[in-house]
């Protein structure tokens, strides 16, 4: 952290290429998706066939995305912010959520402030957890079975393999847009609500001193 | 006592005929006759001009599958009940090759036994089909149904994939067949994978819907429609089949074999279902819970909000 503009960089190069193509990827992803699991809302006025072959490319290239935040993850120091700490995760979570539904109004410092040792808060770092390494993996899985039909165990009792599979698929999606929905706006939250947006594609988090910080420098 | 015996033996003998009779007709013994011969790669007689014993091959496209026979729907026909009786005798008289075969209609038209098939609606349809105009009388029943072995999948099966190969094959026989399609039309069969280039995952729609299903008109008070459209008017609009009010459901889903499995709004459907088409298998249960978690966390959301604005504007 250097002291004179406050900015600590905590998204490296990598990192942001990664997140913008996983960002645009799961967004064509859900959009294709709704139009190809409720046609007749008839919201995107695109054609079947087209979106079928997008929903297919596109999963293809944020398959192949994730496993750069994987292996990224691996092999980057990065992986230090994913990993899992259960003694006193429960207090932890409940310390953030009571921020954001009481502390943020009553004008309280935010319990887990970032620096260069802690990007995430607990909530945020064990939802990313879950969608990265459970949702997204689930949806790899089960959408390169549907790519690829003929992999799937055709009956699972009277059940059709390739529908139980599918009914997953879209749940696992479901479950990612709504995340997508909460992500987007937990990231206005800050001084000013484009910041973390600036942030995820310059690298660089602005360090707002806290009040402690200034009683300091006084 | 010996009273008691003898009607538990007719019962039982009684119950032994109802129970063969409903797992199907046997074949009359008098086929074995004609069968001797049609059933086999190879036959014999005695030449009488030569006086020998003759063996012969025989013609591949008389040969019967007698298995395939008894399990058709003409299964417990005789031989001569259609051909001439002429037939038991050997050679066979060449002129018995102009014989007038009964057609489907001379003996269903009006049929009150099979009142449900609705032969007469069905040869209506039929006339305003394709195969029809482009071939006239000479398009019979048996180019697509063969008498022989026919067998109603569609109202007996309930296996959607067995209704669909089953059907499928139907109309692959000639479209697929050279020799076969060029004895109804001049010109050759298209390719049909080429032709059906455009459809995306062309494999597994072919082995999943029936070709019927885009190419006839659907027609509600009907099983299968035979108004086989021409090829510039079959369905090319994915959604008609990938939505929630899918045609397929006036279609393949709409015998009553298999119409537990597309019932709407019932658990059990969930847990019979043997197919699955994008659009057209919406889960009720899991729509509504999809729908209620999405607006919780927009009305979350929207929550959070006014308070950050309130809280802003102080």
């Amino acid at each position: 952290m250097t002291a004179e503009n406050n900015k600590i960089y905590l998204y490296p190069l990598w990192l942001r290429i990664w997140h913008g193509v996983n960002a645009l990827g799961i967004i064509l992803l859900i959009l294709t998706g709704i139009r190809l699991q409720y046609s007749e809302l008839s919201m995107l006025p695109m054609d079947f066939g087209l979106a079928v072959q997008m929903h297919n490319i596109v999963g293809v290239i944020v398959t192949l995305s994730y496993f750069v935040f994987f292996i990224g993850n691996l092999v980057t120091p990065n992986k230090k912010y994913y990993k899992i700490k259960p003694k006193g995760l429960v207090k932890r979570l409940t310390k953030q959520m009571n921020y954001y539904i009481s502390g943020l109004f009553k004008g309280e410092e935010s319990p887990f402030p970032i620096s260069e040792k802690r990007k995430f808060n607990p909530l945020q770092k064990y939802a990313y957890i879950f969608v990265m390494y459970c949702f997204v993996p689930l949806a790899i899985v089960t959408g390169i079975a549907l790519l690829f039909p003929e992999l799937i165990i055709e009956q699972v009792y009277s059940v059709s393999g390739i529908f139980l599979t599918a009914v997953l698929h879209g749940s696992v999606g479901f479950l990612i847009s709504i995340f997508l929905i909460i992500h987007l706006y937990v990231a206005s939250i800050g001084k000013n609500p484009l910041d973390n947006f600036r942030s995820i594609i310059n690298g660089y988090h602005d360090v707002h001193p806290t009040e402690k910080d200034k009683k300091k420098e006084k | 006592m010996s009273i008691l015996i003898r009607s538990i033996l007719l019962t039982a003998f009684l119950s032994v005929g109802i129970v063969s009779s409903g797992q199907g007709k046997e074949m009359p013994a008098e086929n074995s006759h004609c069968l001797s011969c049609h059933a086999k790669q190879t036959y014999s007689f005695y030449n009488d001009w030569l006086e020998v014993e003759t063996k012969r091959m025989m013609n591949p496209f008389y040969i019967l599958d007698s298995t395939l026979m008894v399990a058709g729907v003409h299964g417990g026909f005789s031989c001569t009940d259609c051909h001439s009786p002429d037939y038991e005798t050997y050679p066979h008289n060449a002129e018995l090759k102009l014989e007038p075969l009964a057609t489907c209609l001379d003996c269903h038209g009006g049929d009150e036994t099979y009142a449900d098939y609705q032969f007469d609606k069905i040869e209506e349809e039929f006339h305003k089909s394709v195969h029809f105009q482009q071939s006239g009388e000479s398009f019979t029943c048996s180019k697509c149904h063969n008498q022989h072995y026919y067998r109603a999948t569609a109202r007996t099966s309930n296996q959607v994939s067995e209704i669909v190969s089953y059907n499928n094959n139907m109309c692959l026989s000639c479209h697929d067949d050279v020799l076969k399609y060029q004895t109804v039309s001049s010109g050759e069969n298209p390719q049909l994978s080429q032709v059906h280039d455009w459809l995306p995952n062309q494999k597994l729609h072919f082995e999943n819907v029936r070709c019927i299903e885009c190419h006839t008109v659907v027609v509600d008070s009907f099983l299968v429609s035979h108004n086989i459209l021409p090829k510039e008017e079959a369905l090319r609009n994915c959604n008609d089949c990938h939505s929630s009010n899918s045609m397929l459901k006036a279609s393949l889903y709409k015998y009553e074999n298999l119409q537990a499995r597309s019932e709407e709004g019932k658990i059990g459907a969930i847990l019979t279902n043997e197919a699955y088409v994008i659009g057209a298998n919406q889960n009720p249960l899991l729509k509504l819970l999809s729908f209620i978690i999405f607006g919780l966390a927009v009305l979350g959301i929207a929550i959070h909000w006014i308070f950050r604005i309130v809280k802003k504007s102080k």
